[in-house]
């Protein structure tokens, strides 16, 4: 009811608000927020239609640097925020601002119960690997034999891996991209953007006072090469410049150096194919295989969950509903007592 | 014809208990249906086994269903039976101590055989059918099975379903007894067995059956009439607490021309509440069964945000994972209808017995300064106004309000002299639109009732953010500012405070400041005080009474009422919470008259407190 048909321009810049950022300076969250006020105003559509919601944590301090929507809600709910919202409000762009903390710990549950029911929005998971906020404890995405306040002498905690665990709760969009490529982010927010459907970035994000360097390996220009696959839909897994590549024997990944096979041998990446999907996500734990980043699976076939649910209400909408509660209050056997 | 001869009498309570696979509820709530139409004022009590499906008759699957119909206005289910229907040995085991000494016991006997007496723990040579416990009452024992499978054999149903018609034998038997005629439930059979109209008809010649055994057979020796009450002129219709609940709900969202979004968690005894909502879709209800009781509140929140009624229903075990959330809506004051049907605790407690024991709870339970409205429904049809109020107040003042009721009323039906929309008030919500935003919206500006605007997102040039962190007065910005923090506590406790500037006055349900003694109550406990004043009252004792509905804030001459009173009591269904605040608030000495056994107040255990205390 109050969104208008005639958009208003606006800039990145139009986005900044009157409020101090107070990240730590070289945090990782300056260049994401970067990224997405870089990309909104080019998305087509006024400022007032974007609604961002964040959990607990230091990204959860995103909404307060964007001169839309916002709402900063407890810790590990957003995505339950979120979906109430869209429900009802299903014309707005909503976007969920969280961590590895917020989402895969305290919020697990909202996290695959969300993606499972693909309301359309976007969850932007802004990983570090560790608790920044509370000071650096280890988080559920840090690694086996993690140093941290909370673990000094090593975490016995086996990590998540967080599109694993998104595509077996049913998601219908998952990608992953780093703090440190201005460029790749912006291109997955937009695909995420313009998937309809709870589409799910996972971010590299570095935190440069509790965890600096976590993905160094993956960000840094010497060992990128090596370490990061950068996938594109319908074309062959290559890295280290196209001299290595994958392929798959049977459901078996491996690596492979290119000139040993033809370039038709070679996998090749289906954005739409969730067994190909399953096996890029794990991609994880081997350290021989780089690590993908970009979209890793789309599914167009699932319709979303404010479709389903206002398809409901629209279907069975009644015209004068106090008449018809009128009926409804008589509707069992009533009496009259004269 | 009949020789029988009438007897009319007042009032009736009759229990119906059996196998929770017997059909009781079914065959009470026709009963209550019939008496209703027929014009007795009734009160219900469903008496629900906690298991699902606990062992066939054993004392855990009892089920029953109390009723209580009466030509004079009635408050309660009533305290003890004047009949009892014990369809096995377990059923009576569990009732028959409250049923009066010379009331009608009616059993089926063949429930009463090695299995059954086994199964109810009771030694073959103690059978209460032979050994002369019994001698108290009248008792008719009749072989329900074998006469109900003669009553549907030219329908050649299968040995289960045979038997299982058996409750509408015995249904059939009662009305005759009480001379109401068959055909509400016959009307009622055909609708509900629509799609096998052999079953249908089977259970309608049970009833008739039933019906006629009472006629021609010997056994009873007179029936009864109780007549029609002479309550106030109207429409009624029956209805339950949580009905009602739901239908305050809905009506709310139609008078403010709102969606309500309801997000909520099954849980016992609220459920029903969901189950009614989510088939109303067509209002522009969203029914949203969440993953956990968390996620429930939080999406109703965000649907509040975006400028729906959100509302969250539950018992105390969700209201406890909820409140985070709470505190949430408090911050960003926003309208939240938080709706808690009590049930016994702590923890998993007693989840299908009855309780008050949350107040604190509702009142406290949340960290930091916290205060939100709390109101309670006195009655099963109550619970229609108290819902649509809390929809209200949510609105207007954008507070959290928690509506309370229990399973006593959540469960327990009465008739409802029907509140047409029309007449109850006008819903006003806060919300600003775009258009009048030539200045910075500034989210936390205040009216003189303390209550902010809210912009809905997606408001052109509204655009703002909101959170759990302390606000900056006005601007809304984060502020750690000692001083802001401590205004900011105090503007949110007194915006509740002035809640009460729009809510009605305390009144005296009976008594008045001259009596030499006051009684206090609130909730569901409505129906047993007032009945028990009223009968001291006639006996020539001289009791005031308040029922409290507004719990937080308290009406504002709450202290006036109470002060002339040196002797206060407080009943509540609890270890004494309502007292607190009356003993913290007013400095009286009251006393509490406490009960805690999952079980609503009987009106002879509230007189003889009162007595006592006299
Ligand atoms: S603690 Fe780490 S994640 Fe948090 S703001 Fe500082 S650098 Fe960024």
């Amino acid at each position: 009811m109050h969104l208008e048909n005639n958009i208003q321009l606006f800039t990145a810049k139009d986005l900044e608000t009157d409020q101090e950022v107070r990240w730590c300076p070289g945090c990782g969250d300056y260049a994401i927020l970067n990224s997405v006020q870089k990309i909104l105003p080019e998305l087509g559509r006024s400022k007032n239609e974007f609604v961002f919601i964040s959990g607990i944590g230091c990204s959860s301090r995103f909404p307060y640097y964007m001169d839309t929507y916002g709402l900063h809600s407890i810790h590990g709910r957003a995505a339950s925020v979120a979906t109430g919202l869209k429900l009802t409000r299903p014309k707005l762009s909503v976007w969920v601002i969280t961590g590895d903390g917020d989402s895969l710990s305290i919020g697990g549950n909202h996290f695959i119960h969300t993606l499972r029911r693909n309301p359309d929005m976007n969850i932007l998971l802004f990983n570090n690997q560790i608790y920044g906020l509370t000071k650096g404890q280890f988080s559920p995405t840090s690694e086996i034999g993690k140093i941290t306040k909370s673990s000094p002498i090593g975490s016995v905690d086996s990590p998540f891996n967080p599109l694993a665990l998104s595509l077996g709760a049913n998601a219908t969009f998952i990608a992953r991209t780093m703090d440190r490529d201005a460029k790749h982010q912006q291109e997955m927010y937009r695909r995420a953007y313009y998937h309809k459907g709870t589409s799910l970035v996972e971010i590299y994000q570095n935190c440069n006072v509790f965890n600096d360097g976590a993905f160094e390996v993956f960000t840094d220009k010497s060992q990128k090469p090596l370490t990061a696959l950068f996938l594109e839909n319908n074309q062959p897994l290559l890295f280290d410049e196209g001299r290595k590549g994958i392929i798959l024997d049977g459901l078996k990944p491996k690596l492979v150096a290119t000139e040993d096979v033809s370039i038709n041998d070679l996998f090749v990446h289906d954005e739409g194919d969730k067994t190909k999907a399953f096996i890029l996500t794990q991609f994880f734990d081997e350290e021989e295989f780089p690590r993908p980043f970009g979209v890793i699976y789309v599914s167009k076939e699932k319709a979303t969950f404010d479709d389903l649910m206002n398809l409901q209400i629209e279907s069975t909408e009644i015209a004068d509903k106090a008449k018809a509660f009128k009926e409804l209050l008589y509707s069992k056997n009533y009496w009259e007592k004269k | 014809m009949s020789t029988h001869s009438i007897i009319e009498l007042e009032n009736v309570v009759i229990k119906f208990a059996g196998d929770s696979g017997d059909g009781v509820q079914l065959t009470g709530n026709q009963l209550a249906e019939t008496n209703a139409l027929f014009g007795n004022d009734i009160s219900t009590f469903p008496d629900f086994p906690a298991e699902i499906r606990a062992p066939i008759g054993t004392i855990p699957g009892v089920s029953g269903f109390q009723l209580h119909f009466s030509s004079q206005p009635v408050l309660t289910p009533g305290d003890k039976y004047d009949v009892l229907v014990a369809l096995n040995a377990a059923a009576l085991k569990t009732n028959i101590k409250q049923l009066k000494p010379g009331g009608i016991l009616i059993v089926n006997s063949e429930g009463f055989d090695s299995k059954n007496l086994r199964l109810a723990k009771i030694e073959e040579s103690e059978n209460p059918l032979i050994n002369g416990s019994l001698d108290a009452f009248k008792v008719f024992q009749i072989e329900l099975t074998k006469l109900t499978k003669l009553a549907v054999k030219p329908f050649a149903l299968g040995n289960k379903d045979a038997e299982r018609c058996k409750n509408m034998y015995v249904l059939g038997l009662v009305y005759w007894l009480y001379n109401r005629g068959i055909d509400n439930t016959i009307a009622f059979l055909t609708r509900q067995f629509k799609k096998n109209e052999v079953i249908a008809n089977a259970n309608i010649a049970a009833l008739k059956a039933g019906y006629y055994y009472g006629e021609t057979t010997e056994i009873f020796l007179e029936k009864y009439l109780v007549k029609a009450a002479d309550t106030t002129k109207g429409l009624y219709r029956s209805i339950n607490g949580n009905q009602a609940t739901a239908f305050g709900l809905l009506g709310a969202s139609i008078r403010a021309n709102l969606p309500l979004f309801l997000g909520t968690y099954p849980i016992t005894p609220a459920s029903d509440i969901l189950h009614e909502l989510s088939k109303h879709k067509g209002y522009n209800v969203y029914s949203f069964q969440a993953e956990d009781e968390i996620a429930g509140v939080c999406a109703a929140i965000g649907a509040s945000y975006g400028g729906s009624i959100g509302v969250t229903t539950s018992s105390g075990p969700g209201i406890a994972l909820k409140t985070e959330a709470i505190g949430l809506a408090t911050m960003l004051e926003l309208p939240l209808v938080i709706c808690n049907i009590q049930r016994g605790g702590p923890s998993t407690g007693l989840p299908t017995k009855t309780e008050q024991a949350d107040l604190l709870q509702a009142l406290y339970g949340r960290n930091g300064e916290c205060p939100i409205v709390v109101i309670a429904a006195c009655s099963p049809s109550n619970c229609y106004e108290m819902a649509y109020l809390a929809v209200k107040i949510a609105l207007e003042h954008t507070v959290p309000v928690m509506f309370l009721s229990d399973g006593y009323i959540a469960n327990g039906a009465e008739p409802w002299l029907i509140q047409d929309l029309e007449t109850m008030p006008p819903i006003l919500p806060k919300y600003i639109s775009s258009n009048i935003a030539n200045a910075k919206y500034q989210p936390y500006l205040r009216d003189e009732n303390l209550v902010r605007s809210i912009a809905i997102p997606g408001s052109v040039g509204l655009e703002h953010r909101i959170g759990g962190l302390e606000k900056e007065n006005i601007t809304g910005n984060i502020s750690y500012d000692p001083l802001n923090h401590e205004l900011m506590v105090k503007i949110r406790a007194e915006k509740v405070a002035m809640v009460a500037n729009t809510l009605p006055l305390q009144t005296f349900e009976n008594g008045n400041e001259t009596s030499k003694i006051l009684i206090i109550g609130w909730g569901s406990t409505y129906g047993a005080i007032t009945q028990a004043v009223s009968e001291l009252q006639n006996e020539g004792i001289d009791v005031a009474q308040i029922h409290i509905k507004y719990i937080n804030p308290l009406p504002k001459n709450i202290g006036e009422l109470i002060q002339p009173f040196d002797k206060i009591l407080v009943a509540e269904l609890n270890n004494g919470q309502l007292i607190n605040l009356i003993r913290a608030n007013h400095l009286k000495d009251a006393k509490g008259i406490n009960k805690i056994q999952g079980q609503p107040f009987q009106i002879i255990e509230i007189k003889e407190a009162i007595k006592q205390a006299l």
